[in-house]
């Protein structure tokens, strides 16, 4: 029972929020601070006493650490479905952490309607918890589609404009929303589709994860429905040509909203990949997966340029964000476990480097009250502690040794190696320019001449244990993740079975 | 043939309505009262409603030639009943009560709509092609004053003026129709018009022509592209509670009626008319969401969402196989909820009636900070429209992609999607409006206390239903798999 809790505390949780701002606009924040920190409990505790050998594996019917099944709709053979794995778990662990980071960061930046904020809040975590853990393929559908409209009003309510009022948050809400919709109804229609085959072949209708696993598709097929997926998953990632709206989306937004799309929304798209495209049309992915190491490779090198050429502080966060799921594609279409794990440990990492550095370009933004690069320059000396947080995050983002994002780049990288040198070699070649952008934005934003001679206010306690504590994180994750890489070992194992096996038969058709 | 008092119980809906009729019509020119005439319609409407019971259990039964009442009639004559009542519960608060409100004859408005509530329910019931045009006209003719019922809105009047002369044309074109089939089957009746194009394989060219005709006709009432141009100005025109009886109890007996004829007569969908119908389904998803994106008045805008919502279900009808039938009932409850929620808010903010209705997206700016439970039900109401998972819009549009995939109609289903797309951001627009910062002018706004009025409550169990058919719909899809043709 332990499952559906999960999604409903964060439910209930922000129905709370919205109904304590009668009695003042502090309450919502420490409701929700409870929810996310009680939401963040229970993974733990599940983590602590669960057992995360069982998970998914091709020929068998998938076993889990926990299960709950409910009958939601016999019409159709959908039933309200979680279930719980190494994967599923880490993932919930990270939304709950970043949960309660991005109610820590709006303590001060969000006044106006605090319990419609922390109801959206909740909601879009509610949502993402409902999406790692569904699998009942509707059931994921249904919450995909959910915590867009959270993630709408955090944008198009509490959002910042452009500063030369070009595009307005309202713009980029929409933007994002429209991408995420119609490439979700894209998805739908996959899902529909793989339903309708396994229905003309059993004569059961269902859209239960084990059956669908079973059906048995024609090539052409089951290329279809699984760029039907890819579509979807590649919008949200974003892969590159459908990209668009994530620097807009995550400029315009809050602080909170920033982490979230960038700490966790991201991370579905990824988890999509490893929990339904892969191991549901295994040989039409290992068909695709060229091209979709192709389209990692072009996502490192132009999120690295663009990243570059961004003055909006922000935005160069975001494009950062493009380049780093590059490699977690190339991950993920490379079929080896060892890049899988590094896909975990990349995918955690980043969640909380971005995470980190989009909090601080909140607290810049509170202090200087712009987000451009060009009007800052200088601020070493001139505020407390920041820089230089910020600047050990940059180093982080770079893939600094030590951090986790080494580690997951170098697992990807060398896992990679052995089916695919030459992407391999490009792709290395990619963290050069993750270097170079991450040094430029330090070095514009603290160095160089000083714009003013003003000293701001230096960081409070609570700003400092927030990216502190995700230092701390981020470098246990460097020095020792053998804890991350055992929970998701199975899940992992599973998925590179299910490509590896139609990796070996595409190498024998050709 | 002899009526026995089986027929009576199973005509007993529509019996129950025409009485109403005469009753209210009898107490107006006994006294003239508006909450008199109220509560006699909505006691005769809710006795109506209860004699589908009854009904149900003497179905499937054929009444004279020219009605069958079968499961499929009496769900489809439940929600025109329930969209009736909701439709004069909503009239009641705007045409208000003592000097507040409406300026002329309020009870007459009361008479029209159980008329025509009256022919919405012959059409959903007919076997016939002469049951299928008195029920249009029963349907039609009141229809023309409802929408004129605000004269002294120039708007008003040059609505009614321009929906009366286009329904008249459509009319001409369905009887033009209806004789060329005739000529060609030598029956009225559905089921021997379908025996007769069956017969010969293809419809014939004169069989095209007189039903593509009819089609012309239906599909004005409908209002599909290219046949769509009277309806924002009519939406617009028209008094909001009476806007909301024309989107939803009109159009679904017009749609049930177009169902049954393709459902009985299959034959009648080959062919030319099946590219004829899918062209109009791709032109008014696409032109209808497109004409929606720029409209400032929410009446207009939800004119033309309904253009683009009819283009969806003519999918399922071109479909017309597999759970076509089903798709079509499920996506006409969630479609007839979320309009009478969405038109409620309108009908509420422009109670009581002065002038002119607050449909001026600006009315809408901000909202939330002013009634934030109204703005929660508008907001319920767009996301339904746009089906978005937790409302019941996104149980209709799954229904919709579901029949369409099953069908291999891939380009109709592409053409929803992208329609859906386009429909997200005018549906957006308009709830993002509702939690902007507030605006300085306001000339309308609900009352403090709507909630408190039968109205209000009517749009609460609206949305509460909206959301729980989104989150649960199993008792909605039981319900409608029983009453399939």
């Amino acid at each position: 029972m332990i499952l559906p809790w999960l999604i409903l505390i964060p439910f209930i949780g922000g129905l709370l929020c919205w109904q304590g701002e009668r009695f003042g606009p502090t309450l919502p924040r420490w409701i929700a601070l409870i929810t996310m920190s009680l939401l963040t409990a229970l993974a733990l505790w599940l983590w602590t006493t669960g057992t995360y050998t069982y998970a998914p594996v091709p020929g068998a019917d998938p076993s889990w650490a926990v299960e709950f099944k409910a009958q939601w709709i016999q019409r159709f053979g959908i039933s309200v479905h979680l279930a719980l794995d190494g994967l599923s778990l880490l993932m919930i662990l990270l939304t709950g952490l970043l949960g309660v980071l991005s109610v820590l960061c709006s303590w001060k930046e969000i006044q106006r309607n605090v319990g419609f904020f922390h109801l959206n809040l909740m909601w879009i975590l509610g949502g993402v918890v409902g999406v790692f853990l569904a699998i009942d393929l509707f059931m994921f559908f249904f919450f995909w589609e959910m915590m867009l409209v959270p993630m709408f009003f955090l944008i198009a309510l509490w959002g910042h404009s452009s500063a030369d009022g070009k595009k307005t948050r309202i713009y980029a809400a929409t933007k994002f929303f429209i991408f995420t919709q119609a490439s979700g109804l894209i998805m739908l229609v996959a899902i529909l589709g793989l339903v309708l085959v396994h229905f003309n072949q059993t004569g059961v209708i269902t859209f239960a994860y084990a059956d669908l696993l079973k059906t048995k598709l024609s090539h052409s097929t089951e290329y279809i429905l699984m760029l039907g997926f890819f579509i979807a998953f590649a919008v949200k990632l974003p892969i590159v040509p459908l990209h668009s709206w994530l620097p807009d989306a995550h400029a315009q937004a809050p602080t909170a909203g920033s982490v979230d799309l960038a700490g966790i929304l991201l991370k579905t798209a990824a988890y999509g990949l490893l929990r339904f495209a892969l191991p549901l049309f295994p040989n039409a992915s290992a068909e695709f997966a060229p091209i979709a190491m192709a389209l990692g490779l072009i996502g490192i090198f132009y999120g690295a340029f663009l990243a570059f050429a961004q003055t909006d502080i922000k935005r160069l966060i975001a494009f950062s964000s493009v380049s780093h799921m590059g490699f977690v594609l190339i991950g993920i279409y490379s079929g080896s476990q060892q890049a899988l794990q590094g896909v975990v440990v990349q995918m955690l990492a980043h969640g909380l480097s971005a995470a980190a550095l989009f909090i601080l370009s909140g607290q810049l933004y509170e202090r200087l009250h712009t987000r451009d690069m060009r009007e800052m320059g200088g601020l070493w000396n001139k505020i407390a502690y920041l820089p230089a947080i910020s600047l050990f995050f940059a180093a982080a983002s770079l893939g600094l040794p030590g951090t986790g994002n080494f580690v997951g780049e170098f697992l990807i990288l060398i896992g990679t190696f052995v089916s695919a040198p030459w992407i391999t070699a490009i792709a290395t070649s990619g963290l050069v320019f993750g270097s170079v952008y991450s040094l430029i934005m330090i070095h514009r934003a603290y160095f160089g001449p000083a714009k003013t001679e003003e000293i701001y206010k230096g960081m409070d306690g609570r700003e400092l244990i927030m990216v502190l504590g995700l230092a701390v994180l981020l470098v246990l994750l460097g020095v020792y993740p053998q804890p991350i890489l055992d929970t998701s070992s199975a899940t992992m194992h599973g998925v590179q079975q299910w490509l590896g096996t139609a990796f070996t038969q595409l190498a024998s058709a050709r | 043939m002899d009526l026995t008092i089986q027929h009576f119980i199973a005509l007993a809906p529509l019996l129950i309505t025409s009485i109403t009729v005469v009753v209210v019509m009898l107490g107006i020119a006994w006294r003239r009262n508006h909450s008199q005439s109220f509560l006699l319609t909505v006691a005769g409407l809710n006795l109506a409603l209860l004699s589908i019971y009854p009904a149900l259990k003497v179905a499937p039964l054929a009444v004279t030639p020219l009605l069958q009442i079968d499961s499929f009639a009496l769900l489809y004559i439940g929600i025109i009943l329930v969209s009736t009542l909701a439709c004069v519960t909503l009239a009641h608060a705007y045409l208000g009560e003592g000097k507040a409100g409406y300026p002329g004859n309020r009870e007459e408005l009361y008479l029209l709509i159980l008329m025509a509530a009256a022919g919405a329910m012959v059409l959903v019931a007919t076997k016939h092609l002469a049951g299928l045009f008195i029920g249009l006209e029963l349907l039609s003719v009141p229809v023309y004053g409802l929408v004129a019922y605000a004269f002294f809105n120039k708007r008003s009047l040059e609505a009614g003026i321009k929906y009366m002369v286009l329904s008249a044309a459509g009319s001409a074109f369905l009887l033009f129709g209806m004789a060329l089939l005739y000529a060609e089957a030598g029956s009225l009746s559905f089921i021997e018009i379908g025996k007769a194009l069956a017969a010969t394989g293809l419809p014939s060219p004169v069989a095209s022509l007189g039903l593509g005709m009819m089609l012309i006709g239906l599909g004005f009432k409908l209002s599909l592209v290219p046949f769509h141009l009277w309806t924002p100005d009519v939406y617009e025109g028209a008094p909001a509670p009476v806007a909301a009886f024309l989107a939803t109890a009109s159009k679904v007996a017009v749609f049930g009626v177009l169902v049954r004829l393709f459902q009985i007569s299959p034959a009648a969908t080959s062919g030319v008319l099946n590219d004829v119908m899918s062209v109009i389904a791709v032109a008014s998803i696409i032109i209808g969401n497109l004409l929606a994106l720029t409209q400032n008045n929410l009446k207009r805008l939800l004119g033309y969402s309904s253009i683009a919502h009819f283009g969806y279900m003519m999918i399922a009808m071109v479909a017309s196989k597999g759970m076509a039938v089903e798709a079509i009932s499920v996506y006409l409850v969630t479609y007839v909820l979320t309009s009478l929620g969405a038109f409620g808010v309108i009908t509420l903010m422009s109670s009581p009636y002065s002038g002119r209705d607050a449909d001026a997206m600006f009315e809408y700016r901000g909202l939330f900070w002013r009634r934030p439970y109204l703005t929660a039900v508008l907001t319920v109401m767009m996301l339904s429209l746009a089906g978005i998972p937790l409302t019941t819009g996104f149980i209709g549009k799954f229904y919709i992609i579901a029949t369409g995939v099953e069908a291999h109609l891939w380009w109709l289903t592409a053409s929803l999607v992208i329609g859906s797309a386009i429909g997200v951001f005018y549906y957006l627009r308009v709830m993002v409006t509702l939690y902007l910062q507030d605006s300085k002018i306001q000339r309308h706004d609900a009352p403090f206390n709507w909630a408190q009025r039968a109205g209000g409550v009517m749009l609460l169990g609206i949305t509460l239903l909206a959301f729980f058919l989104g989150v649960y719909p199993q008792p909605l899809l039981s319900l409608v798999q029983h009453a399939g043709l």
